[in-house]
């Protein structure tokens, strides 16, 4: 909180703000959770115990919901959920009213998920805690951009001078927008990937390298990283059907073995498998990094409640 | 009514390119001479204190009937844009719109140019002209549909109405807030590329080509855009355009942090396209400069930005902005009111926006160089939602005479 902490932000909304130093903080902090999470016995720390956090979830989601929600209750949170998609807010009630609620319960950290760009800061200006976004229309998904870097960094030692493929609906995907800020910023070469439709205009302006040959971005790979096709494109309105778009874009073995040998594969999940990949990559027990990611997730978002709550919790230095 | 002469004035005539110090005389609520020979003895003396003497601003376009935004910002009469609820397609409604604002303020309705602005069936033209209507619109949106658009303007032809259309291809905007670019592909915002704007503008062009119909495109908001609108102007057409100031001083990077009061149909521009509207209005392709006035308060603007409804409240602003280009060299000030009032009286057929005998007395006393700030929690408009927050500005309209009255 105060100008010389470490990580002087009030919020976590996305990677846009992060200097590198400070995505390299929030990452050597989960380091400790991982261990944490390993342990054969009991799983906790209880430096939240007395905080409330609510996840208003206003867009369905089961995984990063979970994430959270284990992430804050192995810290000693009361942890509250809020699926905002069924509330009053289908009711017409306004997004501001809702902020103005959450506060009014005196949450002490708020988890959010939103449908629209730029819903979770218009939350953040109107609470008195911090807000972590955990997705907000196709803006940023910071926690899910830090839990990959710490995936990778955990699988091969840095990330610094990495080439990263991200393959799929970049358009459309938050996931994609905060793992190009993240991973450029952590000093990895990226490339982009997916046909034309589905590729945002200017995104070589995240200095990142454009490509529309799967074939041709996977050479010298060492992460492959798949996102997921939402239904709703498949319909002919964006690609002509999953099946063409698969032949394209779909990561299979034979694909894969266009990358370096020891390339990793990675998805935010969940998979369409069979469509944006198979499930012998998706499943090979060296490659695949999918499942890791999801534990680093939970690692990852006790680091980001911690770092986020010591000013509350007048821990010394953060006040 | 008496006689009134205006003394001390510098007088700003939209025909010619240059102040002329001097004397108005009104009478009767009109204009009866320029620096006459002689004051009449029974005339009130009015000291006008060198003040630049113009004839009022004619806003073609607006959203909203919003007299105190309009009296702030000199505008004397405007063409009201028909999406209202109800929609402007009845002559009835269009009767009771032109009625609104009188006696200080005068709307001239402009008529739905389909039923329910639903761009399928033609609304009741002849019927709302004769009800008030001084044009036709398409609305907030373009006609999709060309053979629609074609019977339209077609219509209109017959009965001498400008017909003034929104330049956005329907099927590329779609769900766009914003425009391809940089910016929204950070925020993450759904957005069309700037060449919506071109499509439009050519399939209008070529339909007011086949009708014989007079094209005003409210806004045109690109270089592509000029180009067709000076082509159509050079090959003869009856075609001409407007800008707002948002456009002539803002890019897209204003929407940076999701800022919904620079959310704006059509979406802000790319750096190039702004320039393009500014060399736009010093060579003349702009014929005139609309304030769009659209105030929108909480419930439509604080909101996630692609949630939230488009516009601004910008009539306020718009005499103070667009005398930036006056400053910068690319009009002169009889230059500027021909943008502001002179070409909407003459797109709309109405006795106004010019500084001769006969005319309305119409008139605004400018004060070019008075410095103040843009403060959207302190408008006179029935809403603050102005992207311009917090600018310096210069200039403003002192006093405001609508048919020989000040108000």
């Amino acid at each position: 909180m105060t100008p010389t902490s470490p990580f002087p932000h009030r919020h976590l909304l996305g990677i846009a703000a992060l200097a590198p130093w400070e995505i390299r903080y929030l990452l050597d902090e989960a380091e400790q959770w991982i261990a944490l999470n390993r342990a054969d016995s009991r799983k906790h720390d209880d430096r939240l115990a007395g905080l409330t956090q609510i996840n208003a979830f206003f867009e369905n989601s089961t995984r990063t919901l979970l994430s959270f929600e284990i992430a804050g209750k192995r810290l000693g949170a009361d942890v509250v959920n809020m699926h905002a998609a069924q509330s009053s807010v289908k009711k017409g009630e306004t997004l501001i009213d809702t902020a103005v609620t959450l506060n009014a319960m005196r949450a002490d950290v708020i988890v959010i998920r939103h449908q629209s760009s730029g819903a979770v800061r218009l939350i953040a200006d109107r609470v008195d805690c911090p807000v972590l976004n955990a997705g907000d229309g196709r803006h940023e998904h910071p926690t899910q951009a830090l839990l990959d870097a710490l995936t990778i960094r955990t699988r091969k030692g840095s990330i610094e001078g990495q080439v990263v493929v991200i393959c799929g609906d970049i358009l459309h995907s938050r996931v994609a927008r905060s793992n190009m800020l993240c991973l450029t910023s952590l000093g990895a070469e990226v490339r982009v990937v997916a046909p034309p439709t589905l590729m945002p205009a200017e995104v070589e302006r995240y200095a990142v390298a454009p490509y529309y040959d799967f074939n041709a971005a996977l050479k010298d790979a060492d992460v492959v990283m798949m996102l997921r096709l939402q239904n709703e494109r498949m319909d002919g309105a964006f690609i002509p059907s999953a099946r063409e778009f698969h032949s394209l874009y779909g990561l299979t073995p034979e694909r894969l073995a266009l990358a370096k040998p020891d390339a990793l594969v990675m998805h935010p999940g969940p998979m369409n498998r069979g469509v944006e990949i198979l499930s012998g990559v998706a499943d090979h027990p060296e490659r695949s990094a999918i499942t890791q990611q999801v534990e680093m997730g939970v690692a990852m978002r006790m680091a980001c409640l911690d770092v986020l709550t010591r000013g509350t919790r007048g821990v010394p230095g953060w006040a | 009514m008496g006689v009134i002469a205006i003394e001390n004035a510098r007088l700003c005539d939209p025909a010619t390119d240059a102040l002329v110090d001097g004397v108005l005389l009104v009478e009767d609520g009109r204009i009866a001479a320029i620096n006459p020979a002689a004051i009449p003895a029974e005339a009130e003396r009015i000291d006008a204190g060198g003040l630049v003497v113009a004839p009022g601003i004619i806003d073609l376009g607006v959203f909203k009937t919003d007299k105190p935004a309009f009296h702030f910002g000199g505008i004397t009469r405007a063409a009201l844009m028909p999406d209202k609820s109800p929609v402007l397609d009845d002559p009835g409604l269009v009767q009771h719109a032109a009625r609104a604002g009188k006696p200080d303020f005068w709307v001239h309705p402009l008529a739905a140019a389909t039923r329910g602005l639903a761009g399928t069936e033609l609304a009741e033209l002849a019927m709302m002209k004769a009800a008030g209507a001084r044009g036709v619109a398409t609305g907030r949106r373009w006609i999709g549909n060309s053979g629609v658009m074609m019977r339209v303007m077609a219509y209109a032809a017959a009965l001498d109405l400008t017909v003034i259309t929104h330049a956005e291809d329907e099927g590329l905007v779609a769900q766009a807030v914003a425009t391809d670019g940089e910016t929204a592909t950070r925020l993450g915002l759904p957005s069309a590329p700037s060449c919506a704007e071109e499509i439009a503008i050519a399939r209008d062009i070529a339909l007011a080509r086949v009708t014989g119909a007079r094209l005003h495109v409210r806004l045109v908001t690109t270089a592509a855009g000029f180009a067709l609108i000076r082509a159509a102007k050079a090959e003869g057409l009856q075609v001409s355009c407007g800008v707002s100031p948002a456009y002539l001083f803002l890019n897209d990077g204003a929407v940076s942090d999701f800022r919904t009061f620079a959310r704006l149909s059509p979406p802000l521009r790319s750096e190039e396209d702004r320039q393009a509207c500014i060399a736009a209005v010093a060579n003349g392709t702009i014929d005139v400069i609309t304030s769009s006035h659209d105030p929108r308060g909480p419930e439509d603007k604080r909101l996630p930005f692609a949630d939230a409804a488009p516009g601004m409240a910008g009539a306020e602003t718009l005499l103070a902005l667009s005398l930036n280009l006056v400053r910068d060299g690319h009009l002169t000030m009889p230059g500027l009111m021909r943008l502001l009032s002179a070409n909407p009286a003459r797109l709309l057929g109405l006795d106004a926006g010019c500084l001769k005998a006969g005319a309305p007395a119409d008139l605004i006393f400018i004060d070019p160089d008075v410095p103040w700030r843009v403060d959207s929690a302190r408008m006179a408009a029935a809403a603050g939602n102005t992207p311009f927050d917090g600018l310096p500005v210069q200039g403003r309209a002192r006093r405001v005479m609508k048919g020989g009255v000040f108000y």
